[in-house]
């Protein structure tokens, strides 16, 4: 069965410039693709193309396996687009989801069924007949919500729908959406500059830096298995290292960096020049001086706390230990081992985690690692 | 001061006795420049929104044009329709100089800039992702432009108002291709103007207070239905 | 809801606008402008409801005859009297363009009217002399008289020969508004400086207007000034001025009426039996007899002296030109 909307061979250039590149991209039916990327780096670009509203200057975008060239305004009433502003226009709220249906040749009927049933499920159904001017940030994007959802389409596309507003709100309002997505087992596009949120939301994740997809794949995968720096950074892997592989065996590699040995997991074709990439919440931190407790733990290293940073729920160190190294601990672990700036500590962490990938310009060549394992 | 409410009665006596030629007068004047800024509206709107909408190259330079077109002298539009329509120009044979069309042609000539500058301007001052989230709803280019037009109704009204009071209050144009002819092409300006040469002041004045009652009256309607649909 | 009933509504207003604006095209009704002010009331001979009995005659061919003529014997009101019996009679549709002397020529020797009405006798030879006005007669005449303020004081009041009273105005530096728009009125008065030898061209009494006849006469009454004028505009319009006559009766202030076909062979458009129809009107003796009394009832005096069938040299001029 063909994907759902496929991009063969897409350029989009602006004012002469190419922007956006893709030599193909698949959406298939029924997932959650989340789009991550910089700012500038052509996410919106990509969604505009999906969404039909742009047409590229090169390539083909397949919509149920057919090309969508001539009919883009029929297949556009069979998707649905969630911008960061709401836009709602200067009448009703229920006027507001009406011109969508309409637009659409929803019967009158139809139109009021769907209209009281998503305003409802969205806790918007006593703002109806309010002007839709006149109601805050946080309803105005439930209706927005609605507005999308009662088009009932095929495809969704969200550009950074939540970005506006505050956290618990955001918050909230990503759970909703959640819970419709699941009901609804709806297509989904959803571009994002939180990572967090393509955690939540997607079932693959699409990496777009400018203007090239470097890395498209389970979001599982994409987090633990950053394909380049870039991508890495923006997963969140805080600790990525020059380093030099020395020796390959028994499934293990043994990477020299910053003056010591690592065991990471060994992969083929892997070149002598790698980058170590290791994510915060995988590097356990100690009393240095303490053994280290019988585990699968191979990497153990000692060094002085640099920086202590607190968030929300947990702080973040950095720690040199002959190189950059970053970890997350609780706040009461941070207290009851009484860290400070230029105090001593040991830091573990296992093989597994430790992500290696080729040193070199990143995205050469159309490397993307689609990945055709279903999510 | 005498002249002032000399005129002032003589424009309630007229309002009373229902004079015929009066009121045939103001009923023209309406129709003429009403006409004008109906079909001013038309051509106005379709041009302020592809200005507004359409990036082209020389656009900034239209834009210009449009805006010196808002403050064009009536005269200056009326001599040169007049010299058109005259038997002796390109356009004689029509035998157009002299009829009230010919007055709405040179009102609608003039108005034309001021409805296309009001909405080139209400237009561009909406969010442009607006127009992006309506073809997302699924909306065609026309259904996209209606729906935008309808969100820019406001300053749309004020354009139409503008418009109006341009075109029903020049006398100019008026007087160059209609001639003043009575029961034909008189209307309210070029009647004050005859008036006055005639030495009849309380006329003039008179005719002079209906024609302010008049833009008056619309604009308090246009206002009022401006001012509802704020909501 | 609201949109269906504005789309309705604005529909509604363009029909009805589009239906009557065509309509009122037609121009039948045929109403004088001037509102309820009994002052300007006109009563005809035949009554002052234009007659419902006979039906105007159906024309074929172009039905509208473009007169050309001057402000000055439009502001008289002899012509609101005139054509709307003449329309009535013929079924033609006249559009009475009332502009300076000047215009009104050019627009003959364009093309842009059908049949001419003026008083500038010099200034008609040249039209005639290209073959553009054709069929010229003479129609009535008046004369033109020299008005003042009450006070006088360039002292006119007794002198009986204008360029006399002119040279006084001149010595004095008295203020003098002229039509300076090269109307009969206008050329005639520039002809009498020149007879009298004086230029007031800069002077600082001597103001030209470039209006016609009845602003002239406002400006000059507002300024207390001298003024020449005809004797018919200053008749209309004397009750809202409080200048008076101080020269009259010279026959160099004689003013001439002559009606004048456009020549239909050089101009396509022109109707030529419309302008013969008007311009045959003008001397019929139906329209004598009206030019005869008119003014009668109003100031006590006729303002015009029917003159159709007269020579020009029988009126006093040396030559039909003047």
């Amino acid at each position: 069965m063909p994907a759902k909307i496929s991009l063969r061979d897409v350029v989009v250039r602006r004012r002469k410039m190419e922007v956006l590149r893709v030599p193909a991209l698949d959406v298939n039916e029924g997932e959650v693709l989340a789009v991550i990327g910089p700012n500038g780096a052509g996410k919106t670009t990509l969604l505009q193309v999906l969404a039909l509203l742009d047409r590229p200057a090169g390539g083909e975008v397949l919509y149920d396996g057919a090309r969508v060239r001539g009919r883009e305004l029929s297949i556009r009433r069979r998707m649905a687009l969630m911008m960061q502003d709401p836009l709602l226009l200067r009448r009703s709220v229920a006027e507001n989801i009406a011109t969508g249906l309409r637009l659409r040749g929803v019967s009158r009927s139809e139109r009021k069924e769907r209209i009281d049933r998503w305003l409802e499920r969205f806790g918007v159904r006593h703002l109806a007949q309010r002007s839709a001017h006149k109601i805050s940030g946080g309803e105005a994007h439930r209706v927005s919500l609605a507005r999308a959802f009662a088009l009932e389409p095929e495809v969704l596309l969200l550009d950074e729908p939540f970005a506006a507003l505050d956290q618990p709100t955001r918050e909230t309002l990503l759970d909703e959406l959640a819970g419709a997505l699941g009901e609804t087992g709806l297509t989904t596009v959803f571009v994002t500059h939180d990572r967090s949120e393509a955690l939540r939301l997607g079932d693959r994740v699409a990496v777009i830096v400018d203007g090239r997809v470097r890395q498209v794949d389970a979001t599982a995968a994409v987090f633990a298995a950053p394909a380049d720096e870039d991508v890495a950074s923006l997963v969140g892997a805080e600790t990525i290292v020059a380093g030099k592989c020395v020796s390959r065996g028994e499934g293990i590699a043994s990477v020299r960096v910053g003056g010591h040995l690592i065991d990471a997991v060994a992969r083929d074709g892997l070149p002598e020049d790698v980058l170590v990439v290791l994510r915060p919440e995988d590097v356990t931190l100690m009393k240095p001086g303490k053994h280290p407790p019988v585990s699968s733990a191979r990497n153990h290293l000692h060094g002085t706390v640099t920086r202590i940073t607190l968030m929300n729920y947990q702080a973040r160190v950095s720690v040199d230990c002959g190189f950059p190294l970053v970890a997350f601990i609780t706040k009461q672990s941070l207290e009851e081992m009484g860290l400070a700036v230029g105090g001593e500590i040991a830091a573990t962490f296992k093989a597994h985690a430790v992500h290696l990938v080729a040193r070199g310009a990143p995205g050469a060549a159309g490397e993307l690692e689609a990945s055709k394992t279903a999510p | 001061m005498d002249l002032i409410w000399d005129g002032l009665r003589e424009a309630i006596h007229i309002i009373r006795t229902g004079d015929y030629s009066v009121w045939s007068i103001t009923l023209r004047s309406l129709l003429v420049s009403g006409s004008a800024v109906l079909i001013s509206l038309v051509l106005g709107v379709l041009a302020g929104a592809v200005l507004a909408f359409k990036d082209f190259r020389g656009r900034g330079i239209l834009l210009s044009l449009v805006n010196t077109g808002m403050g064009l002298p009536p005269v200056a539009v009326g001599l040169l329709v007049a010299i058109l329509l005259w038997r002796s120009g390109p356009l004689g044979h029509l035998r157009l100089i002299y009829t009230p069309t010919a007055m709405v042609a040179a009102q609608t000539i003039i108005a034309t800039p001021i409805v296309t500058g009001f909405t080139a301007a209400a237009l561009r001052h909406l969010d442009p992702r607006l127009r992006t989230q309506l073809y997302a709803l699924g909306a065609s280019r026309p259904q996209m432009l209606w729906v935008v037009l309808w969100e820019a109704k406001l300053p749309l009204l004020a354009a139409v108002m503008a418009g109006f009071g341009g075109a029903i209050s020049e006398v100019g144009a008026s007087m160059m291709v209609g001639g003043n002819l009575a029961g034909e092409t008189r209307v309210l300006t070029t009647s004050v103007i005859l008036e006055v040469s005639r030495g009849e002041f309380a006329p003039a004045i008179a005719l002079s207070i209906i024609l302010l009652v008049l833009i008056f009256i619309v604009n308090a309607i246009l206002t009022t239905v401006q001012q509802q649909e704020r909501m | 809801m609201k949109k269906i009933r504005f789309g309705m509504l604005v529909t509604a207003l363009l029909l009805s606008f589009g239906l009557i604006a065509c309509s009122s095209d037609n121009g039948t009704e045929k109403e004088t402008v001037q509102p309820t002010s009994a002052a300007t009331t006109q009563s005809t001979p035949s009554g002052t409801a234009a007659p419902a009995t006979s039906t105007p005659v159906e024309r074929s061919g172009p039905k509208d005859v473009i007169v050309a003529t001057t402000t000055s014997t439009q502001d008289t009101g002899l012509l609101d009297v005139l054509v709307p019996l003449f329309e009535e009679e013929s079924g033609y549709n006249v559009k009475v363009i009332a502009v300076g002397t000047g215009q009104a020529l050019a627009m003959g020797g364009r093309g842009d009217a059908d049949v001419m009405l003026v008083h500038a006798p010099a200034s008609e030879k040249k039209v005639v002399d290209e073959g553009v006005g054709i069929d010229r007669r003479l129609v009535m005449h008046n004369d033109f008289v020299l008005l003042g303020p009450s006070s006088d004081p360039a002292g006119v009041q007794g002198t009986t020969v204008a360029t006399d009273a002119l040279a006084k105005i001149y010595e004095k530096g008295a203020a003098f508004v002229s039509r300076g728009d090269d109307s009969g009125t206008d050329k005639l008065e520039k002809a009498l400086w020149k007879k009298a030898n004086l230029d007031p061209n800069g002077q600082s009494w001597y103001e030209e207007s470039g209006q016609g006849m009845g602003a002239t006469l406002q400006i000059a009454n507002q300024r207390d000034a001298y003024i020449m004028s005809d004797r018919g505009t200053y008749l209309a319009t004397k009750e809202n001025l409080s200048l008076t006559i101080v020269l009259e009766g010279d026959p160099g202030l004689l003013n001439a009426y002559s009606v004048m076909q456009v020549n239909p062979d050089k101009f396509d458009l022109v109707n030529g039996p419309g302008g013969k129809a008007f311009a045959d009107f003008m001397v019929s003796d139906k329209a004598q007899s009206i030019i005869k009394d008119f003014g009668v009832d109003k100031y006590g005096q006729a303002l015009f002296t029917p003159d159709a069938g007269k020579t020009y040299e029988q009126l006093g001029l040396a030559t039909p030109f003047g």
